[in-house]
């Protein structure tokens, strides 16, 4: 093969991959911007023939919209939060400290990784119920104050890469262990930390089966939530305004994506592991 | 504390690991414990739990649709789990050397990690719709094929949800193959190429044994996904039509929150449970013969 055929195919290829790939997301965009009409028409376009936003206002109306977005954001962000404080309390005493029992809590928490969700589901509504949290966002929240696997893994990876001599600098000025921890090594760990908060980020964003079992109260709802109910309960055929709420809750995670890209690949690649 | 600096020494990890542990023993470890003796019981939240021995487990080996649902998730994963190592390894190899605009193909096929399932199933049900769906208008005017009913045909809603499943994960697993290749010497490769060896063989006897860590770790974490695949099912089908695609994740879902039958759920996470160990097993048992650690 002659050597300008060869990139021409792999172009050829690569693009034909990414109208797989990206093709649905244009498709969404598209269709929230058609007409009711519109969409059942064949042949279907690519672009609108009459843009219109129609369908943002509309969704505006059968959802509570503000709520719901206000709700994610809260859960998100609040799960974030107790993800980044719990695993880098866990992965600096991991990384750093000697005490009996270090490796066996270190690989239960790791064995964790392999235990399917539906296994603690039910206990755990259980202790939610208990806790009187049942149709609260503090249900999801609350767990993810107590640590995690991925998230103590990754940052224990990265605090193991800070040299030994910084602490010991620190300890001769009379720093005690949680302020070295507090002054030195969350400093020095941005990239970690924001990898795992963008994890985080995403995967309680994105999140549908909690929220399902927990938020029961459409006040309480999440946009995920919201948006399988509305698809299952009201509007089944009315992809229009499905798919403006689709856009939605894709496009903060995507700009977020965007913004953010290297910390997650090196996430992926640095445990291999999804949340 | 700077009385007793001894013992607050001692203390001071545990301190640190403190909510780690009450997450491990009540979210993780207590809770693997509850749910093993819930599924010797009958309770539907309101009344007390009444002990009923293996019942829960005896009573599902003798239901047809227990054995529906294992068929099933078992027919999703092998179909999913190949499917989805085969094209992630192909399209890390087809984005792995160097070439113009490259990072911006990575990004795309990217997207769909990072976006929520309902987003996508919302926009897959809608290209799946038999009438005015994207995907039988382009069937029918490039192949002149009039395409099934996807989601509402018994046969092919279980495949559309593999291929939704697939489309969606496909950019996370190529990045862990991008990383593993990227670990290959190249003085490999030049060995090969002095040694006179083709692109196909290189790829056989250099590529591939170097890259078998990576390919059995994306296996694994591949196919424990598989197992528990439920918003698919949720917002594609709920289980429909016919249960056709009604899985072990779903079920449990179904069993405990909206028929509260607690104790029959937690057994049948036993089981999910007991699927995931057992097949993760035999793969570290297998990987021997294959995997190589150079």
């Amino acid at each position: 093969m002659g050597k300008r055929i060869v990139p021409a195919l792999r172009y050829a290829i690569l693009i034909l991959v990414a109208i797989v790939m990206v093709g649905p997301f244009v498709w969404m965009f598209a269709t929230s911007l058609k007409s009711q009409e519109e969409i059942f028409r064949t042949p279907p376009r690519w672009i609108p023939e009459h843009l219109t936003l129609a369908n943002y206002e509309r969704i505006v109306h059968v959802l509570p919209l503000g709520s719901m977005l206000l709700n994610s954001f809260t859960v998100a962000i609040g799960a974030t939060v107790g993800q980044v404080l719990s695993c880098s309390l866990a992965a600096y005493a991991f990384a750093r400290m000697r005490f009996r029992g270090k490796t066996t809590i270190y690989l239960l928490l790791l064995a964790t990784m392999m235990l399917p969700g539906q296994v603690t589901m039910i206990p755990v509504f259980l202790i939610m119920r208990s806790l009187g949290l049942i149709d609260t966002l503090q249900a999801l929240i609350v767990p993810a104050f107590f640590g995690g696997a991925f998230g103590t893994f990754l940052l224990r990876q990265f605090f193991a890469t800070i040299p030994v001599e910084l602490e010991d600098a620190a300890r001769i000025d009379g720093c005690g262990r949680f302020r070295i921890f507090w002054r030195i090594f969350l400093p020095l760990s941005k990239p970690a930390l924001a990898t795992l908060a963008l994890f985080t980020f995403m995967s309680y964003w994105n999140d549908l089966l909690g929220p399902v079992i927990y938020l029961s109260s459409t006040e309480k709802a999440t946009l995920t939530v919201g948006l399988a109910n509305l698809q299952s309960d009201i509007m089944t055929t009315r992809y229009d305004i499905l798919m403006a709420g689709a856009v939605l809750s894709v496009l903060p995670i995507l700009l977020l994506f965007l913004v953010g890209q290297r910390w997650f690949v090196r996430g992926i690649t640095l445990t291999g592991l999804k949340q | 504390m700077n009385k007793h600096p001894g013992i607050w020494q001692r203390l001071e990890p545990y301190v640190y690991l403190l909510p780690t542990c009450i997450g491990l023993l009540a979210f993780s470890a207590g809770a693997v414990a509850a749910s093993f003796f819930l599924s010797f019981t009958q309770w539907d939240m309101i009344s007390p739990p009444e002990w009923i021995g293996l019942g829960n487990y005896v009573g599902l080996w003798q239901s047809s649709l227990f054995w529906d649902v294992v068929r099933n998730t078992v027919m999703f994963v092998f179909m999913a789990v190949p499917m989805s190592v085969v094209c992630s390894l192909a399209l890390a190899l087809l984005v792995h050397t160097p070439l113009r605009g490259i990072r911006l193909f990575r990004t795309a096929y990217f997207l769909p990690v990072v976006s929520s399932m309902i987003a996508v199933a919302l926009v897959w049900s809608w290209l799946f719709n038999p009438e005015y769906g994207l995907l039988n208008y382009m069937l029918h005017a490039a192949f002149g094929i009039t395409g099934p009913a996807w989601l509402d045909d018994s046969t092919w809603a279980l495949p559309a949800m593999v291929l939704v499943t697939v489309w969606k994960g496909l950019g996370y697993s190529m990045v862990i193959f991008l990383a593993g290749l990227q670990n290959i010497p190249q003085d490999l490769y030049d060995a090969a190429t002095i040694d006179g060896a083709g692109g196909w063989t290189t790829f056989r006897s250099v590529t591939l044994p170097m890259l078998s860590p990576t390919t059995f770790f994306v296996i694994v974490i591949t196919l424990i996904n598989a197992f528990q695949v439920f918003e698919q099912t949720y917002v594609l089908t709920r289980g429909g039509p016919a249960n056709a695609t009604l899985t072990l994740s779903y079920f449990i879902y179904q069993n405990a929150f909206q028929f509260f039958q607690m104790g029959k759920a937690a057994a049948l996470s036993y089981v999910l449970f007991a699927c995931v160990f057992v097949v993760t097993f035999l793969q570290f048992r297998i990987q021997k013969r294959w995997v190589f650690y150079g």
